[in-house]
């Protein structure tokens, strides 16, 4: 029930605050406030119940829904899962916060409006989260795109409408092809079972024949590959992100897309393995390039918001890395890294926010020398770029090296171009530094950027305070991931390699 | 007790950065204080440690477990040994003296409080570099010194060449970490572990080949961090930082943690003839290069850049001589950590009394101005040319013994080098102590006050007794040896006729250069009508502009190219599918066009063909 | 008689009211053919109805006759209007409803 009542708790406070007073704006914010608060503690009471000795789904919880087709309202989660959606329930209450005056200029559309929205989101985020049902996780899958349309589309900056369509057709494209092989799945476990399911964990129990097991996997993988985004899929986000407002983007990069890498290692691994297998070696090329290209798009950009965007293709392309090379340290890496890349994405836009809505304008050559005029804000920015740089210290550090040393182990070639890539990660980000907060400040700069308010700090600290504190003691959150690993690796069937010294030491 | 060491100046580090303008009045004092006391742990520390047999005296301390993730297990812990407790006594001892010495020189900066913050944040990254009980660790402490260098480089954030010596230096330290990492991950899948230990024992049964591509990732890193040879642009860069940075981290402490990595690493180094050679030859075209550049140099922060260069390339130079030299790579370490702090701590007070003027054509004469500079900075000079009996001189001795041992070009161009730098830095002093007074008419050269001229005082005595001191009553061979291996050079040059041949190549050095620029006056402005060789070492030995061309240039046209390609190919043929729906909709709205009859004849029409269709099936 | 008879007939009268659905401008006219295409279907469903002996056709034939009251209601409801309006019957004049 706990996690039923945890996915209800924010759909309840939209209906509340929608069925609030439009004059009563800052009312209906501190009610939205509210019941993501309280979604925060829930989850957070989740995360503290969970047994960290298993790896199999917890909190379990199936009632029946369409028994005709095998649907059942199938909720549960395991140490990855749980992780993310506190992630998410972090991140909705502080995207709230730094977002309290974002909605008052929208020409359509109110604020209680965007808290209302922002509440559906984070419930549909939660349900997909912690959906083990497939066709429950497809509904989430599509549901949450209309509280982000609308997000994108009435509250965003002048390209709005064609951001909010482009993400909306882009993401519902790949969502067709994963309702196909959806399908196509449930026909191979009728045929197998005798009935039809949707059942995660039974489903991972067939034997799907390799052949059918290739077709299906593509399905559902370019529907992943659209959410997370990796290249070549990946162009509705530079735009969503860079219209959208910095809440939204937080949520959008930092949550939405994790969706898509985390239906890769929630359902993929375990429900095709061979397939999985046989595609690896495709898909390691494609997240080594998306490392390499996301950065490089990302030195090139003119629009701040946009070069965080294409930093996160960067860093997307590290995360499917770790998925598909099947290592412990691989998977817990990038597991681990979804949830910092939450955080430390989540910084730089709503830090970027701040000064963009102060001078009103994204492009980076209208800036230079704030940390003359605001240098607690140039702080903050310094430490999430920091964290974005994957900085020894810095959590983001602790599942890069894990991606990299897992990835080494069974793939030399990638490990050394992945690693080659924090060479530009620190490019573009210290060049960004350079250009927007050092030098004499501009006229413009000096009079219209001040320093960061105390509402805004109040928003971004604790996810600073996480980054850091992860980077120094990570297994709080890897004990959790752990076990849920093994469990993928024995879907998967797959082991460790062993040291090379060991091996030479056993042998005669 | 060692994570004392560590702790306090993070500590200060902490209080000082987040506190604000609130510490303003106290921030300085604070952060000297934490220094100061952990150099006082370490004492104790020390003087426990020459207390116990030697066997005992190396200890660790395991705070937690770091990450373990399968295979993959990272201790948070410390280990202090022979080899990390020098390190310790020099960071800290040389780091309290700088933050003293700061206190005056950045009296009139508004964010003082700031650079001792930042100042406190590079000594607990030293240490922790040092400390480590692992390679991850020591990673972490690694790149937590490059960002400390980054901050301190560019303090004068709103100096855009500053900011841009700050990020150059990052990055290029970050092509070095790839290195490190790389030969981390390497360790990790032919080891299993990646403690210091347990490397060195599985050294022994790993491949010959995986122990050589570890050695040269290990010396790639050591190469950026240590600002040798190809990695060496940014050390000059990174002179816009304020002077005492310039002093503790571009002389003293950060920069000498590539010869640290490779000592450490010894074990790997010790079985791989390779890679051993690649350092020496690293250590040898870099202490050539350095101190060419130094010989041009009317900068005088950038000529004892290019020194601090040069020295270095001798101690990565030793370090790759295998056990005969990891002993003596260390000492003149510590050596040099001493005059070179010194030699720049006395350009800060020389700039300091010229009104932060670096060019050395303003100077002149100033031996009388300031009496305690030139004491200073002369013994300084005397300990790094190699005179008898002052510091240097007994450290890079033996590096030169030692390296005529391995081979006899080697072996010259150490010889080759001492003799350049005798002939750099009396050049240097001649153009600031010596000749006529160049310097404008409204400068009012003058001698810093006792905050900073004491703390040159300390380091200028180390200059003159610190190489005996070790040598004599330390025992630096003996005391390292269980660390690191230690042997006596094989088939060298006797001493006995090494040292009148070294001394004699100082010789000439020092009088070339005081027959040119002692005796003869010194144009304000440089000549521009000079040889190649100059303008080559004026201009860097144009590692500048190779960098640029090869790397940058193609860096930003690749950038260039992909985002366009990003918006026209693959946005464009994204757009491109929606506006084929969109014509082809548009062209399909126009069967709509209102007449009632025509849509009757369309229902006919089909009606007809549906009708036909069954009839042809039928049939 | 011949049952083919009937469905002949049915199929002239068919005829004549979808031509005159496609040539005629008046709306009361191209109501009027509409009406005989209906009834046109309705010969041929009594036709077959009484060929087979089976009730099926005459309870289409019903739904047919009900459904033409009910158009005719509706349409001649919205013939009136459209001819209050526009002064005009004819029904290509009343073309607005296009892209």
């Amino acid at each position: 029930m706990l996690l039923t009542t945890m996915l209800l708790i924010p759909l309840v406070g939209s209906i509340v605050v929608f069925l609030l007073p439009v004059a009563k704006a800052a009312l209906a914010k501190q009610v939205a406030l509210g019941f993501a608060i309280v979604t925060l503690a829930v989850s957070l009471v989740v995360v503290a119940g969970l047994d960290n000795s298993t790896g199999l789904l917890q909190y379990v919880e199936s009632y029946e829904w369409i028994a005709a087709f095998g649907i059942s309202w199938t909720l549960g989660v395991n140490g990855i899962s749980a992780l993310l959606i506190v992630m998410s329930t972090i991140l909705v209450p502080v995207a709230m916060i730094a977002g309290w005056w974002d909605a008052e200029n929208a020409t359509r559309g109110t604020a209680k409006g965007y808290f209302a929205l922002i509440l559906i989101l984070e419930s549909c985020m939660i349900g997909a989260f912690a959906a083990n049902d497939l066709f429950l996780f497809y509904v989430f899958f599509e549901a949450m795109l209309f509280p982000v349309y609308f997000l994108i589309g009435r509250f965003g900056g002048p390209q709005r409408a064609y951001a909010a369509m482009k993400f909306l057709l882009y993401s519902l494209v790949g969502g067709l092809f994963m309702l196909a092989a959806m399908i196509g799945l449930y026909v191979v476990s009728a045929r197998e079972l005798g009935a039809g399911t949707f059942d995660v964990v039974t489903l991972t129990s067939l034997n799907i024949d390799p052949g059918t097991q290739k077709m299906l996997f593509l399905g559902f993988f370019f529907a992943f590959a659209v959410k997370a985004p990796m290249v070549p899929f990946h162009t509705w986000l530079p735009d969503a992100a860079a219209e959208a407002t910095p809440g939204t983007s937080t949520l959008l990069v930092g949550v939405l897309d994790k969706v898509g890498t985390f239906g890769m290692l929630h359902f993929l691994l375990p429900i095709f393995p061979e397939a999985s297998k046989f595609y690896a070696p495709i898909i390691i090329v494609l997240a080594v390039i998306s490392i390499f290209y996301g950065a490089l798009v990302a030195i090139g950009q003119t629009d701040v918001m946009r070069l965080i965007a294409f930093t996160s293709i960067s860093h997307f392309g590290f995360i499917v890395l770790g998925i598909f090379v099947f290592t412990s340290q691989g998977l817990s890496g990038a597991s681990f890294y979804m949830v910092n890349h939450g955080f430390s994405t989540g910084a730089l836009f709503l830090v970027m926010g701040y000064l963009v809505s102060r001078r009103g304008s994204k492009r980076i050559a209208d800036y230079g020398g704030v940390q003359k005029v605001a240098p607690i804000m140039t702080g903050v920015f310094l430490l999430s770029g920091l964290s974005s740089l994957a900085l020894p210290g810095m959590s983001s550090f602790v599942s890069e090296f894990l991606v990299l040393a897992g990835t080494f182990a069974v793939n030399q070639p990638a490990a050394i171009f992945a690693t080659l890539g924090i060479v530009l990660a620190a490019v573009y980000i210290l060049w960004l530094y350079q250009r927007m907060m050092t030098g004499m400040p501009p006229q413009e700069v000096t009079e219209t950027v001040t320093e960061i308010n105390r509402r805004e700090l109040t928003a971004v600290v604790p996810l600073i305070v996480l980054l850091i504190a992860l980077g120094f003691f990570p297994q709080v959150a890897l004990n959790a991931i752990n076990p849920a690993v093994q469990q993928v690796q024995e879907y998967v069937g797959f082991s460790d390699p062993q040291a090379t010294v060991e091996i030479e030491g056993s042998g005669p | 007790m060692i994570a004392a060491l560590i702790g306090l100046p993070l500590f200060g580090a902490v209080v000082l950065l987040l506190g604000g303008r609130r510490t303003n009045a106290w921030g300085h004092l604070l952060a000297v204080a934490m220094s100061a006391s952990s150099f006082f742990v370490a004492a104790i520390l020390f003087v426990q440690m020459i207390g116990k047999p030697e066997e005992e005296r190396e200890i660790g301390q395991h705070l937690f477990d770091w990450i373990a993730v399968g295979a993959f297990q990272i201790p948070f812990g410390f280990l202090l040994d022979q080899l990390s407790i020098v390190f310790v006594l020099l960071i800290t001892g040389v780091g309290t003296l700088i933050h003293i010495y700061s206190i005056g020189y950045m009296e009139h900066e508004p964010n003082r409080r700031q650079f001792f913050g930042y100042l406190n944040l590079f000594i607990a990254a030293m240490l922790l570099l040092v400390l480590a009980d692992n390679y991850f660790l020591l990673y972490l402490g690694w790149e937590s010194v490059g960002l400390a260098s980054y901050l301190l480089i560019s303090f004068y954030q709103q100096k855009p060449s500053a900011a841009a010596a700050g990020k150059k230096a990052f990055i290029v330290n970050r092509v070095g970490d790839v290195g490190l990492a790389l030969a981390i991950l390497l360790m990790f899948v032919t080891f299993g572990t990646l403690s210091f230990e347990g490397v060195a024992a599985g050294a022994g049964i790993a491949s010959p080949s995986t122990l050589t591509w570890i050695g040269l990732a290990l010396l790639l890193a050591a190469c950026g961090k240590s600002a040798q040879f190809p990695l060496q642009s940014w050390l000059l860069d990174a002179m816009e930082g304020p002077t005492p940075v310039s002093a503790l981290i571009h002389a003293a402490t950060m920069v000498t943690a590539g010869v640290y990595l490779i000592v450490r690493a010894h074990a790997i180094f010790d079985l791989s003839e390779t890679a051993r050679t690649a350092v020496v030859a690293v250590g040898a075209i870099t202490l050539l290069l350095g101190a060419f550049i130094g010989t041009a140099k009317d900068d005088i922060k950038k000529g004892l850049a290019g020194s601090t260069m040069s020295q270095i390339g001798y101690m990565i130079l030793a370090a790759g001589l295998g056990p005969v030299g990891y002993v003596f790579a260390i000492f003149h370490l510590l050596t040099h950590g001493m005059f070179k702090a010194g030699l720049f701590l006395g350009a800060g007070s020389v700039m300091h009394g010229m009104h932060d003027d670096v060019n050395m054509r303003h100077y002149g004469a100033l031996r009388t101005m300031m009496k305690v500079t030139y004491a200073t900075f002369g013994l300084g000079f005397l300990a790094i040319i190699g005179i008898p009996p002052f510091a240097g001189f007994w450290s890079k001795d033996e590096i030169i013994h030692a390296a005529f041992g391995q081979n006899m070009f080697i072996g010259l161009a150490t010889l080759l080098g001492a003799g350049v730098t005798a002939f750099y830095m009396t050049r240097m002093m001649a153009m600031t102590f010596f000749g006529e007074a160049r310097w404008e008419p409204d400068v009012k050269p003058h001698e810093s006050s006792a905050v900073m001229t004491i703390p040159m005082i300390v380091l200028a005595l180390g200059s003159a007794f610190g190489g005996m001191a070790m040598l004599f009553i330390g025992d630096i061979e003996h005391w390292l040896e269980p660390v690191t291996g230690f042997a006596y050079p094989q088939n060298s040059v006797s001493n006995a006729v090494l040292i009148p041949i070294t001394l004699s190549v100082i010789l000439v050095g020092a009088g070339y250069a005081w027959l040119r620029y002692g005796r003869r006056p010194i144009p304000v402005v440089a000549p521009a009508n000079v040889s190649l060789l100059t303008r080559t070492a004026r201009a860097d030995a144009y590692g500048d502009a190779i960098n640029e061309s090869l790397f940058m240039r193609p860096g930003q046209y690749l950038t260039r190219s992909l985002t366009w390609f990003d918006t026209k190919a693959i946005d464009g043929f994204v757009g491109g599918i929606a506006a084929a729906i969109g014509g082809l909709s548009a062209r399909s709205r126009r069967l709509q066009n209102g007449l009632v009859r025509s849509y009757a004849l369309t229902m006919l029409g089909g009606a007809a063909l549906i009708a036909l269709v069954l009839l042809l099936v039928r049939l | 008689m011949n049952p083919n008879n009937y469905l002949v007939l049915a199929a002239i009268l068919f005829t004549i009211g979808a031509y005159g659905v496609l040539v005629r401008r008046n709306a009361i006219i191209v109501f009027l053919s509409v009406e005989l295409m209906l009834n046109a279907a309705n010969l041929a469903f009594v036709a077959a109805a009484r060929n087979t002996g089976t009730l099926d056709g005459l309870v289409a034939a019903f739904f047919v006759m009900v459904v033409a009251a009910a158009e005719v209601v509706v349409g001649l409801a919205i013939i009136v209007t459209i001819f209050r309006t526009r002064r005009s019957a004819s029904i290509d004049e009343a073309s607005l409803m296009k892209y």
